[in-house]
């Protein structure tokens, strides 16, 4: 035996050693620390979301108004780079080569960078020639979207648009993700809890250069995407069609509701984009565009601007005034081309005088509803001027004046109907009375309201005295009843009874001897309007027309501004009429054709010219 | 003098076992690794699992003509052999094919060998037959210095391949040298210096610097044998180095702890030399020399590195110590790894269900992490019973290597105890990162036709010699 025989024991021992260790440190990393079995899973597996498709959007009558297209960004996926050729790839995308070098690097530096696409939303040309290539440029890859596509490339206002999300409304909705889209105006932005669907989740097992290979747990935690609600809106598409190419000339508003249910048939607010427009790649470019235009074509006037309602606010004056008991249907006033009082003046036009209520209407009237207005706010009846202006201003709310209507598109402004705080802000508390404010008498001074509502009006007088707040959702895929604001009827507090009175003064505007919208007459359909002249202090005045037809079971009730358009005769009255022709016809008579062609080949201009109370 | 004895009763069949059970172990976990269900066939030379049979397959018919050759033979080829895999080695750097930036392989038409796997086996084998022969001294300055040339032809070709893990092998041969005589404090003193090496590439000066003061202070304890001393000489340092810290807070020195802790030794080294002097106490001259002789090897490491080394041989080394690694990062592939292995849990996630594992998170998981397949589908359970086999099997080579009558069979025997040990304990480690990723097979287990035939020559080689071991005494 040699002397280091015994070292034997130290080489066993340092190996057990080296064991014992191995022993404690995987014990340690096996059974007592758990961390590492968290990071495993989250480690190699990948949450994919599947974008849902939106819901599609459908017309009154069915028709397939938007619906989707797929989109597909180009990703990069460093771990697949290889050598490619990179001039080819960039003439395709069109892109300079330092682009590409930059997202490269980027993608191969900064691991979240690998979610960002390298170019979203490929047209299909650049795609279809990219997909026949890719084979060329591995590491390159698509991920599917949906944009929308326009059957009909109307109603740009009511259907909104559709953006990115950004931080706040993350922060706000933990549903939405960084890159989500979602629903920024219009019925996209009111209905995106329907239309935006359920996106997909898919746990894919990959790889550690990023590569599926196949599903998590079998798929246990999947869930499809669930594509969006579709919804069938009010809106009639060929009316609203038609009604865009009416005012394609103009600036202002169109709406059309049908009285009975509340629905709004058309909706137009000009000028108006094509919605395409907002889809896609050109998006932002063509948003900062629109944004920038003096004309405000994002705005949308039917439900956002604010213009005084002019004469059409006659009627309701009228109705306040035979609630109060202040005139009767057979009240009678004098006009010599105005109203002239201590301090007061207000032109009118010639026309046969003295004039009971519904030839005044007929007429449009301004002495007659200024000696209304002051027998209404003067009224004896009340202790001071301020009760009767606020039994009045009660009244008139209950047209749905001063209050958002409440409709189902974002951002719809009350209108303005002071109260009497501020006259006694303005004037000082007692020191205003009727002649003070005796523009509101024909629905100029500080009232403001705007298309949608006035529209909401003429379905209110075509109901005898209620209105449904208007809306323009029909139905919703899945959804049994809308919100029950949409069926309920809001009575006006004047009583019911007068209203005959107001609808035989608006069908002898249209149809009457001497009424002001004669243009508006057809020959079968008994039209009842009225004209307004909006006070702009621009320039020249706006062209306002209210009505509804036919005068039995109406159909169809309908607001018209034209900015710049002077009198309610001159563009508000024709447009209107061709409209209810068109809805209720389905054609323009022959004889009418004169009247639409001069609507298409005429633009108003603002002329500035004098005011005009009218 | 020659007995007639029977070869297989003489067999340890207990190693043999082993052997087989580790072999089988580790293609199922290779398997495991490459399985994928769209892969074209089973038996296709494309799939891993496939060609690690064919491995096996070679590997036992290897064993078998191993049994057949004389024992005798094997201490007669040492020399042949050992020249013949020098001479390999220098061939691979000519006509050798670089993979992964290093020139390990010899194409033989489709088959690549790997020359290193079989320098290990020749290099013991030269070593036991040169420290066998009449009249060597094993513990002799001279022997040492011999048989130091012996080890260190090898690596250093290898070295230049470059193939760090498979150069670093060879210093579990020491092992051996210290079995037959190395003075223990030789062995201690190389392996702090390759610590120290390693260390100096791996972290940063200040940390070496403090293992460097803290051996000093420990040797001078166990040197002096006086607690008082020993007491004084931390002490000391320990106040200067918080002198330090506090100026440094103040921004009266400069903001490197490196520095900070030096001139405090400096300081600190005056101090001892003065009260070394005065008080008469012993070695503390031999271990101050010491220390500074480290702090200068272990500048010269660094200047060597980056001075001598050219760009390219600096980053090598790097990406080999997985200091600048492939594009995932040092602390990816050993993070991949813990997570892996943790994630095994007590049972493990079960054969062929392992994410980790299918999903290929961790790099080189057939070769070098296979022990990472191990910890992830089997658990705890399976890879504390993978260890003690593996110890088991060391172990009971350790016991066979000292029942030789032989001194060529037992020295041969421990040198392979002491290379699979190393194999074991530097793939191991790494797996559970408790060693720097060192890219080495795990013996038997991990995949690749050179290593597992070499590793079943080097271990049949040793019970060939173990089967006649009352047979010859040569």
């Amino acid at each position: 035996m040699d002397q280091f025989a015994n070292r034997k024991i130290y080489v066993g021992i340092f190996i057990l050693l080296i064991g014992l260790i191995f022993t404690f440190r995987l014990l340690y990393l096996q059974v007592i620390d758990s961390t590492y079995k968290l990071s495993a899973e989250s480690n190699s597996r990948r949450l994919e979301i599947v974008y849902p498709a939106r819901g599609l959007i459908y017309d009154r009558n069915n028709l397939l108004i938007v619906h989707n297209q797929p989109s597909y960004d180009l990703k990069i996926s460093p771990f697949e780079l290889e050598a490619f050729d990179s001039t080819e790839l960039c003439e395709i995308l069109n892109v300079d080569i330092q682009t590409l070098r930059d997202a490269i690097y980027r993608v191969k530096k900064y691991e979240r960078e690998r979610r960002n696409p390298f170019i979203k939303q490929l047209s299909p040309e650049t795609f279809g020639k990219l997909k026949e290539k890719q084979y060329k440029f591995p590491g390159f890859y698509f991920s599917e979207r949906t944009l929308r596509k326009y059957n009909y490339e109307i109603a740009s206002h009511l259907l909104g648009y559709i953006g990115e999300v950004d931080s706040s409304i993350i922060k706000k909705d933990s549903y939405y993700e960084l890159g989500d889209y979602y629903g920024v105006s219009g019925v996209e932005s009111t209905y995106e809890n329907f239309l935006k669907g359920e996106k997909g989740r898919r746990y894919k097992l990959i790889d550690v250069r990023g590569k599926e290979q196949g599903t998590y747990r079998e798929g246990r935690y999947d869930s499809d995407a669930e594509m969006g609600k579709n919804i069938t809106l009010t809106i009639d598409a060929e009316l609203q069609q038609y009604a865009e190419k009416l005012m394609k000339n103009f600036e202002g508003s169109v709406v059309a509701i049908e009285p009975s249910t509340g629905e709004v048939l058309a909706l137009v607010s000009a000028p108006f984009y094509n919605p395409s427009l907002l889809v896609g790649r050109v998006r932002q470019e063509n948003y900062e565009a629109l944004k920038k235009d003096s004309l405000e074509p994002l705005f949308n006037n039917a439900t956002m601007a604010l213009y005084p309602p002019g004469s059409t606010f006659k009627t309701a004056n009228a109705l306040v005034a035979l609630q109060e008991g202040v005139i009767r249907p057979t009240s009678s006033f004098g006009c010599t081309l105005g109203y002239y009082a201590r301090g007061v003046s207000m032109k009118c036009h010639s026309h046969k005088q003295p004039l009971e209520l519904v030839e005044a209407i007929t007429n449009s009237c301004n002495a007659y509803f200024a000696h209304t207005y002051k027998r209404t706010i003067d009224n004896q009846n009340f202790e001071t001027t301020e009760d009767a202006y606020n039994a009045w201003r009660d009244m008139i709310l209950s047209f749905g004046f001063g209050e958002p209507l409440g409709i189902d598109l974002p951002s719809e402004k009350a209108g303005f109907i002071p109260k009497s705080s501020y006259y006694d802000r303005y004037y000082g508390k007692g020191y205003w009375k009727a002649h003070t404010i005796i523009s509101n008498a024909i629905g100029q001074g500080e009232i403001l309201t705007t298309p949608l509502q006035i529209a909401n009006f003429a379905a209110t007088i075509a109901n005898r005295g209620y209105y449904i707040t208007p809306h323009v959702v029909k139905d919703i895929e899945g959804v049994d009843t809308l919100s029950r604001e949409f069926m309920q009827k809001n009575w006006m507090k004047p009583d019911t009874s007068y209203i005959n009175y107001i609808i035989d003064g608006m069908d002898g505007a249209v149809n009457g001897e001497g009424g002001t919208a004669h243009i508006a007459h057809l020959k079968d359909i008994v039209i009842c309007g009225k004209t307004g002249t909006a006070q702009n202090p621009h320039g020249t005045d706006h062209s306002v027309f209210m009505a509804f037809a036919p005068k039995e079971n109406p159909r169809i009730a309908i607001s018209v501004y034209v900015e710049y358009g002077e009198w309610g005769a001159t563009y508000g009255a024709p447009i209107a009429s061709l409209l209810i022709e068109k809805y209720l016809t389905d054609t323009i008579a022959p004889n009418r054709k004169w009247v639409e062609t001069r609507m298409l080949n005429s633009k108003p201009t603002n002329k500035k010219e004098d005011e005009k109370k009218y | 003098m020659r007995r007639s004895i029977n070869i297989l009763t003489n067999t340890d069949w207990l190693s043999v076992f082993i052997y087989l059970v580790l072999i089988v172990f580790g293609w199922l976990n290779i398997y495991s690794v490459n399985f994928s269900e769209t892969d074209p066939s089973f038996f296709s030379l494309e799939n891993r699992y496939a060609m690690q049979i064919y491995f096996i397959i070679a590997s036992v018919i290897l064993a078998i003509i191993i049994f057949l050759i004389d024992s005798r033979f094997y201490s007669f080829i040492a020399y042949p052999l050992y020249v013949f895999s020098v001479l390999m080695l220098l061939a691979v750097m000519v006509i050798g094919k670089e993979v992964n930036g290093a020139k390990s392989w010899i194409m033989l038409g489709p088959i690549g060998i790997q020359p290193s796997e079989f320098a290990k086996l020749a290099t013991i084998l030269a070593l036991a037959r040169f420290l066998s022969g009449y009249n060597v001294k094993t513990n002799s300055p001279q022997t040492i210095l011999k048989s130091l040339g012996i080890i260190f032809f090898a690596p250093v070709l290898i070295m230049l391949q470059p193939d760090f893990g498979s150069t670093l092998v060879y210093s579990a041969i020491l092992i051996v040298l210290y079995r037959e005589g190395l003075p223990g404090w030789i062995l201690i003193l190389l392996l702090f210096m390759a610590g120290i090496f390693l260390g100096t590439l791996m972290v940063s000066k200040f940390i070496i610097l403090i293992i460097l003061i803290s051996a000093a202070a420990i040797a001078f304890f166990i040197l002096n044998k006086n607690l008082k001393n020993f007491l004084i000489v931390v002490l000391v340092l320990t106040v200067l180095v918080l002198i330090g810290v506090v100026l440094k807070y103040f921004e009266l020195i400069p903001k490197n702890n490196f520095l900070l802790l030096f001139g405090a030794l400096v300081l600190s080294t005056i101090f001892y030399l003065i009260r070394a002097i005065t008080a008469k106490i012993k070695h503390v001259f031999p271990v101050i020399l010491f220390l500074y002789l480290f702090i200068g090897f272990v500048y010269s490491v660094d200047f060597v590195f980056n001075n001598i080394l050219q760009k390219h041989q600096q980053e090598r080394v790097q990406i080999m110590l997985g200091l600048k690694s492939d594009p995932w990062g040092y602390e990816y592939n050993v993070n991949q790894s813990k997570i892996a292995i943790g994630s095994g849990g007590f049972l493990g996630r079960g054969f062929l269900n392992g994410p980790q594992t299918k999903l290929k998170y961790v790099p080189e998981q057939s070769t070098d992490f296979i022990f990472c397949t191990v910890g992830e589908e089997w658990g705890f359970l399976g890879s504390f019973g993978f260890i003690v086999l593996y110890i088991g099997l060391l172990i009971r080579l350790i016991y066979l290597a000292e029942r030789q009558r032989s001194k060529f069979s037992r020295i041969y025997g421990y040198g392979v105890v002491s290379i699979l040990f190393f194999h074991f304990a530097v793939n191991v480690g790494m797996a559970i990162a408790l060693f720097p990723v060192i890219g080495i097979p795990l013996p038997f287990m991990s995949y690749g036709g050179s290593s597992l035939m070499a590793f079943t020559a080097m271990i049949f080689i040793f019970l060939r010699l173990d089967s006649t071991r009352k047979a010859y005494l040569i």
